[in-house]
């Protein structure tokens, strides 16, 4: 118990709270790895997750794709990187978004996977263009997945950004780094709270999200009779605890 | 490749180590979650809590988690029993949500069969609910092992022994090979236990894996299946 208060009390004393170096700006900076990590993976794995469900090409490079980056180790990803883009904040942020996409990617497809054939073959009956039918009804009665996605992403993310201190591109790994070099418990344990509790915090809040962005015509009408069953087999996607990390 | 060569000993010394510490949470996850998961499908309220509470211990990251565990086993901090038993709370908390679903895939009548033949519930459990989960159970694990191997590395941070000291040392030492070298061995290590189950699941589970079986049997005899489920 005297191992936890040590913690604690790390994290309480003002003087390593507060400064450039303190763990409010680390928090910060753990933070901007996260959304900018994973902000710039949805440019890039969206689209290419939304192609994939539209058109059903393409989706067993997809899972394969997802599946394989799972066993890559990022400590050594993160190394290589700064091998060649020297320390800063520039490696982690590559690995970062690298880990990102697999989950939005998924989370993109099985989207629009999830989608009813029949709703879709409706949407087409009525005179929607391609473009409408992927604008009006397939991205919104896919975003509860996409969401989903997104917060596997950040989860990830967000726990993986804490290996940025490795190679002196900040954040809150910084301190465990130097706790182990400097064998500081109290150091490490109180970094490792402050890991825990903003992870904790993100994925409360994509958990409510999540509740919240199912769309209203889906939740009048049932969810269970508009997405229960699509008529493609579904993207072994998984709900967000099941993706790696 | 020159460094490869001539640190072949040590290479295989940390393959061997990495090996030791992901075998062990894959196989204890596995077997604990199987319980686990019956648990959540046998009553109402117990699914969501368990599941809710496994969903918690895997958002805790992994390098706090190794952080953590000498406060409840009393370990010391570099002891590997750390990074052995955080990986095991991620493998169960990976794989009890898949034990759960695979469970609750067989169906209800094949369930009813058994019993109207006989069965009792613990006879019924081994012999039809356990097989016939088996390709569901058998996807998480593959899940479970990769992120395991994976995340074995990261025990290094901690100074436990694994691939990954080839990634911490080939840094401080600016060696790209050593790093290279960590990763392709992590990799290969995760390739090989997915195709060791892979392999254990054609043995266990011979009605569920090739698809061109099947369909070779529909072209030649189709009067034979014409009448079965399609």
């Amino acid at each position: 118990m005297n191992l936890v208060l040590g913690g604690i009390a790390w994290i309480l004393d003002p003087a390593n709270m507060n400064g450039p170096s303190g763990w409010i700006a680390r928090l910060l900076e753990q933070l901007g790895y996260t959304f900018g990590a994973v902000a710039i993976a949805a440019i890039v794995a969206i689209p290419l997750g939304y192609a994939v469900g539209h058109t059903g090409r393409g989706r067993d490079i997809a899972v394969a794709f997802s599946g394989g980056l799972r066993a890559l180790p990022s400590l050594g990803v993160l190394i290589l990187f700064g091998f060649a883009l020297g320390i800063g904040f520039k490696a982690p942020m590559l690995t970062l978004v690298i880990l990102a996409i697999p989950p939005l990617l998924a989370g993109a497809y099985a989207g629009f996977e999830a989608v009813d054939r029949r709703t879709i073959d409706a949407a087409r009956a009525v005179g929607m263009t391609e473009l409408q039918v992927v604008g009006k009804v397939e991205v919104p009665l896919g975003l509860p997945l996409l969401i989903g996605g997104v917060r596997s992403s950040v989860l990830q993310v967000v726990a993986t950004a804490t290996l940025a201190g490795y190679i002196g591109g900040g954040a809150l790994g910084t301190f465990i780094f130097q706790g182990a070099a400097t064998r500081n418990y109290d150091m490490m344990l109180g970094a490792s709270i402050l890991v825990t509790a903003l992870a904790l915090v993100l994925e409360g809040i994509f958990a409510l999200l999540q509740k919240l962005v199912v769309p209203r015509g889906v939740v009048a009408t049932g969810q269970q009779n508009v997405r229960a069953r699509s008529s493609r087999s579904r993207a072994v996607m998984g709900s967000p605890i099941q993706e790696g990390k | 490749m020159k460094w490869l060569e001539s640190n072949l000993d040590l290479v295989w010394e940390l393959v061997l180590a990495h090996i030791g510490l992901s075998v062990p949470p894959i196989l204890i996850g596995f077997l604990v979650s199987i319980p686990i998961g019956w648990l959540a499908n046998r009553y109402r309220p117990s699914r969501g809590v368990i599941l809710v509470v496994l969903g918690l211990l895997y958002t805790v990251p992994s390098i706090p988690l190794f952080i953590f565990m000498p406060i409840f086993l009393g370990t010391p901090l570099l002891s590997p029993v750390n990074v052995v038993v955080a990986l095991t709370i991620y493998a169960v908390a990976l794989m009890v949500r898949t034990a759960a679903d695979g469970l609750a895939s067989v169906d209800d009548d094949t369930l009813l069969a058994a019993s109207a033949m006989g069965y009792s519930g613990w006879q019924r459990f081994w012999r039809v609910e356990l097989p016939l989960s088996g390709p569901v159970l058998l996807s998480g694990l593959r899940v479970v092992s990769a992120s395991t191997v994976s995340l074995a590395t990261l025990g290094v941070i901690i100074g436990v022994q694994s691939l990954g000291y080839l990634f911490t040392n080939g840094f401080q030492r600016n060696i790209p090979a050593e790093v290279v070298t960590g990763i392709v061995a992590t990799l290969v290590i995760a390739v090989v236990f997915d195709l060791l189950l892979v392999l254990i699941g054609r043995l266990l589970l011979p009605w569920s894996t090739p698809d061109r079986r099947r369909k070779a049997t529909r072209r030649t005899t189709p009067a034979l299946v014409a009448g079965g489920v399609s």
